[in-house]
């Protein structure tokens, strides 16, 4: 007889009460009180966050939440915004749309991080998702503007469309126009990533006009200044506006519409874009500046005085986003005039340069932080600091929660004291107790890692680069930092011992990445085998590394954890480091690259079974690319490579592929093979084959 | 999921630090079952304690030795220890390569700034572009052998005494062609498909928009437009 406390609601209580919990973290927590708790909520859990593609299946979320409405996902490492991650690497976003447009025919918003996003998939979202609101590409990259035109032609209920700093094939402005007449809904438009010249000016307009509802544009380069006064007349209720081009011939009647437009902007509160500044022009955003709360001027290349004019008439901004035209100076002004800022990011203007070209040294820093003190957040290069300005900066400014100090050539010492910077770096994990994410440079020894580990006790994602002495270092920070989640390292002397001291500490991070440090390839493999809920992963372009002896350093390692095994869709440079590391699987190509719907293939269909060396059972079926949500029924064949060579259980002869005469297919019969991950320990795989067409664009 | 020979026994995962049959510490400080008494081994901690000024001595030496080792081996380039030249440091400083190419077209700039000149770069059954920085190189030489070392099945043709293709002689130029199995080749800024090497690198750097790298048998095509375009040119 089982006391039924918990459940004296019926369910439908407990569902309602649940709505109103909107965090992961909440959710989850509640998922664990019960079995019965466990079922109700994981049936009304609307929202999922992936941070990681790879750590789970589409299928998995699927399985455990059937109803979501919203979905997060990140693809590549951090590190690939620096070129450190090869292209190819991975990241496709296909699978899950793919698995989603069967499951969730009711998705609202799709949220993607650095993932490979095709047209392909566009359109794919576009056809699927009847009440589709939300696309947010940010840092993704694969598609062009028709993928793009495919989406504005059927989503009717399209509210935010934000493709901020994608890799977008632009040709052209002519996908706007695909916005049928009738439609109105669109609240945010961020498409000043697009880089082609061309933009279809009436459509943009004749859009702006009719969405009245419209709070976000961030226009892309090629809309002209003159066009902005127009624009802007069509949508004075905006809130946060990018413009293109600000700059052009100065014109007293241009100049004149453009202040009016701007000055009938009551809500405008965020401003950006700003390519190509003609200072004379800038006066026009004085109407708005008071009221403003966030700027980003860092493509602006005007010198400091020019700088400091504009922003004292900037009294509520809480966010900067600046050149180091700036200079200390134009810090100190800024100081001065806006007290309650919040964020400060600072970008250098010629980062190869071997002398300084700006007067930009740690004193601006140190005057913000002297003088703001509502500062959370804070990203700055510059070419010198100290120990004595970083113990200033922590002291004066213990609610940072993000410092990202970049002080370009690596290894450079306290200018002042010729010592490394580890006090100083010291003082800040130490003043700032809510920091939850950091990035080193400057000359650190292994000190500087003892201090994060004893203090740091909220970080959550830590960037080291040419740092440390040896293997305490990393062994401080795995050891001592608690609620450490990401963990990048490059050109760092750390070694296999503190990696393999704290295997098990990388089971409760997302992910970790150490390019050119000393890990060998010995260490990968014993981590890839004794860790099964890791995908320990090492990228290496100068080939496969077991023809170099176990102690060779990995030139790039990611480890990751996952519930979903080890991937299947890597290029051939990298490997996995499975159970049984001598696995290469790198013959299972998926390449997304393509703009068109295409068929792939890189090797023979026996390459491919051989290539399937993962001794897990498997089922092959056959699937056209174009229908990705279908697969044949019959498999094509199934076997179980515990045995080898995998024995076929059930095979269609491949004459019935040939048949079908969609592409040229030749007796060599070209497939490939792509990987669906599946609930059972069946691994399903479509084979598809390749046209002989060659590379869009020629 | 996986295969269902996956052993969840934690003793299996008990860690020894170091490489496998290495010597040194003891057992995994996080595992369940604890090691160090029976097998005599030391905790990592404790070593690190007793032999804080050697630690950092003995992980320089291991890593000299790994190098030493890897460097009698010819596959294994990597030198971590060793910093490259200054201007060649991939990703660093760590700006997005969206903001360089930015910053590299800004009209008004007035400075002589780095302008990084990032093209993309396919090759004809290869599932996967790349992107290069143009200005990394200052010859046809040097893209080339990076080239090859980005796509591992693909080597140039022999450039000639001035880096550059005698488009004039015809037969030297279907030499070449039929000589490679790949040829690069590039879309310069009329949109048209060229084959690289037929103007001085620098105005190559400045006209390419992106790279192909096709089959010498398709390029064969490109050749009579390139020599066209050539003669106009001269």
């Amino acid at each position: 007889m089982q006391k039924k406390v918990a459940c004296s609601f019926p369910d439908e209580v407990l569902e309602h009460v649940f709505s109103f919990i909107q965090s992961d973290k909440d959710r989850n927590a509640v998922s664990m009180v019960c079995k019965s708790w466990y079922e109700i909520e994981r049936w009304c859990r609307r929202k999922i966050f992936i941070g990681n593609c790879y750590a789970v299946s589409p299928r998995m979320v699927i399985r455990r939440f059937p109803k979501v409405r919203s979905i997060e996902l990140k693809g590549k490492p951090h590190f690939a915004d620096f070129n450190l991650v090869p292209d190819g690497w991975g990241g496709y976003v296909l699978p899950w749309i793919a698995e989603m447009a069967g499951a969730y025919p009711w998705l609202e918003e799709i949220r993607l991080k650095r993932m490979v996003v095709t047209d392909e998939c566009l359109e794919l979202i576009a056809k699927s998702f009847k009440n589709f609101k939300v696309l947010v590409l940010f840092s993704c990259e694969g598609f062009s503007t028709d993928g793009l035109a495919a989406i504005a032609a059927s989503c009717m209920n399209l509210r935010e469309l934000d493709l901020r700093d994608s890799d977008v094939d632009d040709l052209g402005g002519h996908w706007l126009s695909h916005f049928p007449e009738t439609y109105t809904s669109l609240v945010s438009l961020n498409s000043s990533c697009l880089g082609s010249d061309e933009v279809s000016l009436s459509a943009l307009e004749r859009l702006v006009g009719r969405c009245t509802n419209l709070r976000t544009l961030r226009l892309n380069r090629a809309v002209p200044l003159d066009k902005i006064a127009n624009i802007l007349g069509r949508a004075p209720q905006l809130v946060d506006f990018g413009t293109g081009t600000y700059g052009a011939d100065l014109q007293s009647d241009v100049f004149s519409s453009l202040a009016g437009a701007f000055s009938s902007c009551k809500e405008l509160r965020s401003l950006s874009g700003f390519w190509d500044v003609v200072p004379a022009y800038l006066p026009a955003i004085y109407p708005v500046c008071s009221r403003l709360t966030s700027l980003n001027l860092s493509y602006v290349t005007i010198q400091s005085p020019d700088l400091v004019k504009l922003l004292r008439h900037c009294p509520s901004l809480q966010r900067l986003l600046v050149l180091d035209y700036i200079e200390d100076s134009g810090l100190e002004a800024l100081s001065s005039s806006c007290k309650d800022l919040q964020e400060l990011r600072v970008f250098p203007s010629d980062p190869f340069g071997e002398e300084p070209n700006v007067s930009l040294t740690e004193q601006g820093l140190v005057s913000v932080c002297l003088a703001c003190p509502k500062l959370q957040s804070v990203l700055y290069f510059c070419r010198r600091m100290s120990n004595v300005a970083l113990v200033t900066i922590a002291q004066n400014c213990p609610n940072l929660t993000r410092f990202r100090l970049c002080i370009i050539e690596p290894r450079t010492a306290d200018f002042l004291t010729l010592e490394p910077l580890d006090v100083g770096f010291g003082a800040i994990v130490e003043h700032c107790k809510d920091l939850r994410r950091l990035s080193l440079s400057g000359l650190l020894t292994d000190r500087v890692f003892e201090y994060i580990g004893r203090y740091a006790k909220k970080l959550e994602m830590l960037s080291v680069a040419f740092a440390g002495e040896s293997d305490l270092g990393l062994h401080h920070v795995l050891s001592g930092c608690e609620s450490l989640r990401k963990l990048e390292i490059r050109d760092c002397p750390f070694g296999d011992k503190a990696l393999l001291a704290n295997a098990s500490k990388l089971e409760t991070m997302r992910s970790l990445w150490m390019s050119s440090c000393a890990v060998s390839f010995g260490a990968c493999k014993l981590l890839g085998q004794k860790m099964p809920r890791l995908n320990v992963e090492v990228i290496d372009e100068s080939g496969p590394p077991d023809s170099r002896p176990d102690s060779c350093p990995v030139d790039k390692l990611y480890i990751y954890r996952s519930v979903a095994g080890p991937r299947f869709d890597m290029p051939p440079f990298v490997w996995t480091m499975d159970e049984d590391s001598a696995l290469q699987v790198h013959a299972l190509h998926v390449a997304e690259y393509n703009r068109k719907p295409d068929w792939i293939g890189v090797g023979t269909y026996e390459e491919s079974i051989q290539g399937l060396r993962a001794k897990m059972p498997f089922v092959l079926y056959l699937a056209e690319l174009s229908n990705t949500s279908q697969c044949s029924s019959q498999p094509l064949l199934s076997g179980d490579t515990t045995l080898t060579p995998p024995r076929p259980l059930l095979r269609l002869p491949i004459e019935t592929l040939e048949s079908d005469d969609k592409t040229q297919r030749s007796k060599e019969g070209k497939y490939m093979i792509k990987m669906r991950y599946s609930m059972n320990p069946t691994i399903c795989f479509e084979i598809r084959p390749i046209s002989t067409r060659s590379f869009p664009g020629v | 999921m996986q295969g269902t020979e996956r052993d969840l026994n934690y003793k299996e995962t008990e860690l020894c630090l170091g490489l496998p049959g290495g010597g040194g510490g003891g057992g995994g400080e996080n595992e369940v079952e604890s090691s160090p008494k029976t097998t005599g081994k030391r905790g990592f901690s404790e070593t690190v304690d007793l032999k804080l000024n050697l630690q950092s001595k003995e992980a320089g030496m291991d890593l000299n030795q790994n190098l030493e080792t890897c460097s009698k081996q010819t596959a294994c380039t990597k030198d971590p220890s060793k910093p490259p030249a200054k201007a060649q440091v991939l990703g660093w400083p760590p700006v997005r390569s969206y903001r360089k190419n930015i910053m590299a077209n800004q009209k008004n700039s007035s400075e002589e700034c780095e302008k990084a000149a990032f093209v993309k770069v396919s090759m004809d059954g290869a599932p996967y572009l790349r992107k290069v920085d143009l200005k990394m190189y200052n010859s046809y030489q040097k893209l080339s052998d990076a080239l090859a070392k980005m796509f591992s099945s693909f080597t140039m043709g022999n450039y000639g005494s001035q880096g550059m293709i005698d488009f004039m002689n015809e037969s030297k130029l279907m030499d070449l062609l039929n000589s490679s199995d790949y040829v690069p080749t590039y879309e310069d800024k009329d949109g048209d498909w060229m084959l690289v090497g037929d103007v001085p690198w620098e105005m190559f750097v400045e006209s390419c928009k992106r790279l192909r790298i096709m089959k010498g048998s398709e390029a064969i095509g490109l050749a009579p437009r390139a020599m066209e375009k050539c003669k106009s040119r001269a």
